[in-house]
């Protein structure tokens, strides 16, 4: 990728950069090239259709890794009014790799929970690159609680490359939390929506990851490990991710295919990080939705549901047993 | 039984150590038993039978060699009282998983389990109770789909029955890389069928073996209402390699072992094997 641009979109850029060219022609010298125009437009309309008609998960995975995706906060300014922060696990300390506080989606206060990735350096090392150590998950789950405690709808973005695999994170009890996590936000009696905006990755998605309602973005990935994890246990080769990204079935058409996910969010063309702000609105839109149908269920049918749709997911077989002799008792 | 354990030619087997990677013992799958195995935790020559006779530990060490479900069972559960539940739950290939397949065959062939959990009903110092263990000769004990199904139905039997639950892991494995987005989700569905016992008053404890990682760590092993673990077993949720890689810099001694696990507050016991038994009773009679 250079200059924010993929290399499989490069042709169609080249094209609208002549296209943008012409017109500004047409201006300078007055020379009607509107044929020509149309004609291109006609052009770059059908490679844009192709392009990103059928993009490769590998290519779905740097979408969700462009540096300039959208985030969480970026989300929360756009979707969300009067957004009051909250901080600390009231335990130990203000973990800033996940943001979470209370804020209006139009007229109804939600919680919002979610991951933060740096925007620039010094903010990353802050946020320590959106990677959470427990006491993140344990803000996100206090939050959570909370706001379970006032019927107060949450929503979920998550995009993190995973739980922070360190040694402090270890001592403090990562595997830990992420179960208990799991399975607090399980039976928590208000609406839950969970959106997956960038990269899922694992464990540390799924502690922030139950709820009614499981939605992807277009270009998101989920699944249990990363493509460079993947390859390094199939071929002690990070490298191959691109391959392995093809086996691991992580796209939002993949998720939407096994009935894990509830519904794909579309992007603007090329991504969300086109159009940040028409992305917010297509998100907003269908979690407003989603909420509006929540918001009238009871707890206990909710909480009923939630785990009705957990329970199904998988799949095995049920092989026949021999039957054994003392079943022929009719003899 | 014991001869399946160890190769006839060298005289003595080399016991690996722990980490999530190596494989167990009782995986060389050979048909006449050596006289004798060499400890990995000190080194010593043992005699093959007396290892055997001390439930699989080192008489010199106490190193805790890793064994198997079926050896498990035997030495924690009252003789003839295990009934197995759904044994005809098996793993398919949801995602068309390259050589998924033929792993799981020669697993299967391997061990001549189905899968990586055993579950089911037992009695412990006569006292009912669901049972489950996982084999981390099975794809190291990794969590797919038919093995989070399979422990969701043993809570579930366990809501039923109201017998409370003890569960045995040694999921190095963690979630089953092959069934992607669905081994993922089992974590989500075995915690929330624990959740359900947890609320409803039925006692669940659960015993880390080596190794206890990743998803299977970081959902249904670490929610009991008493954690026991052996001595040195590695538990944790990210892999050593991967935090090795992350920090750059050496692990500390003793890193991810139950020792660490217990003086950062994660776990309630740390057991010896020829204790385990006598402990899960006690357990079980004052609750």
């Amino acid at each position: 990728m250079i200059n924010g641009i993929f290399e499989w979109e490069k042709p169609l850029v080249e094209l609208e950069a002549r296209i943008e060219e012409l017109r500004t022609f047409t201006k300078e010298r007055d020379i009607d090239f509107s044929r020509e125009i149309a004609s291109l437009e006609h052009k770059a309309d059908a490679l844009r259709r192709e392009i990103f008609a059928d993009l490769k998960p590998w290519q779905q995975v740097l979408i969700a890794r462009h540096n300039k995706r959208p985030t969480t906060l970026d989300y929360i300014e756009y979707m969300l009014d009067d957004f009051v922060e909250l901080h600390g696990d009231r335990a130990y300390r203000d973990d800033q790799a996940i943001i979470g506080g209370i804020g209006y989606l139009d007229d109804l206060p939600i919680t919002i929970i979610g991951p933060q990735k740096g925007r620039n350096t010094k903010e990353n090392i802050a946020r320590n690159f959106g990677l959470p150590h427990p006491e993140g998950y344990r803000k996100a789950l206090r939050l959570m609680k909370q706001a379970a405690k006032f019927k107060r709808p949450i929503l979920s973005l998550i995009d993190v490359v995973g739980a922070y695999p360190g040694i402090e994170a270890e001592k403090r009890g990562q595997g830990a939390i992420i179960a208990e996590s799991i399975r607090q936000m399980s039976v928590l009696p208000t609406p839950i929506i969970c959106v997956i905006t960038g990269e899922g990755g694992s464990g540390g998605a799924l502690a922030i990851g139950v709820g009614d309602r499981l939605l992807m973005q277009e270009h998101a990935w989920y699944s249990v490990c990363s493509p460079e994890m993947c390859a390094t246990i199939l071929w002690k080769d990070a490298s191959r991710a691109a391959e392995a990204a093809e086996s691991l079935s992580l796209t939002a058409h993949d998720l939407k295919r096994l009935g894990i996910i509830d519904q794909i969010v579309p992007e603007p063309l090329g991504g969300a990080h086109k159009d940040p702000e028409a992305a917010s609105k297509l998100l907003k839109g269908i979690i407003k939705e989603h909420f509006s149908e929540l918001v009238r269920l009871e707890p206990d049918i909710l909480i009923e549901q939630r785990l009705a749709k957990f329970r199904q997911m998988g799949e095995y077989l049920i092989t026949q047993e021999q039957e054994s002799k003392a079943a022929g008792d009719e003899d | 039984m014991l001869k399946d354990l160890f190769r006839s030619k060298p005289r003595y087997v080399t016991v690996k150590s722990q980490t999530a990677t190596k494989t167990s013992e009782a995986e060389r799958k050979n048909q006449e038993q050596s006289l004798w195995i060499k400890c990995e935790g000190c080194g010593e020559l043992l005699y093959q039978k007396e290892v055997a006779k001390n439930l699989y530990v080192c008489p010199k060490c106490n190193y805790h060699f890793r064994i198997n479900a079926r050896m498990r069972l035997e030495q924690l559960v009252d003789p003839d009282t295990f009934i197995e539940i759904n044994s005809n739950l098996v793993s398919s290939d949801p995602l068309n998983f390259p050589s998924y397949k033929d792993k799981l065959a020669k697993s299967l062939e391997r061990t001549k389990l189905k899968e990586a959990v055993l579950t089911g009903r037992a009695q412990i110092g006569g006292h009912p109770v669901m049972f489950g263990v996982i084999d981390f000769e099975f794809m190291g004990g990794s969590m797919g789909s038919a093995v989070g199904e399979k422990i969701t139905r043993m809570f579930e039997q366990s809501l039923e029955t109201r017998f409370p639950v003890v569960m045995v892991s040694a999921g190095g494995g963690g979630a089953r890389m092959q069934e992607g987005i669905l081994s993922l989700m089992q974590m989500a569905k075995t915690s929330q069928a624990v959740g359900r016992i947890l609320d409803a008053g039925i006692p669940y404890f659960s015993v880390l073996t080596d190794p206890t990682m990743g998803g299977v760590y970081a959902s249904f092993a670490s929610l009991a209402d008493v954690i026991v673990a052996e001595p040195k077993a590695l538990i944790g949720f990210a892999g050593p390699r991967v935090v090795e890689e992350t920090i750059r810099q050496k692990l500390p001694q003793g890193f991810q072992t139950a020792e660490f696990a217990m003086e950062n507050g994660m776990i309630d016991l740390i057991v010896e094997r020829k204790d385990l038994k006598e402990m899960l009773i006690k357990l079980l009679g004052m609750h």
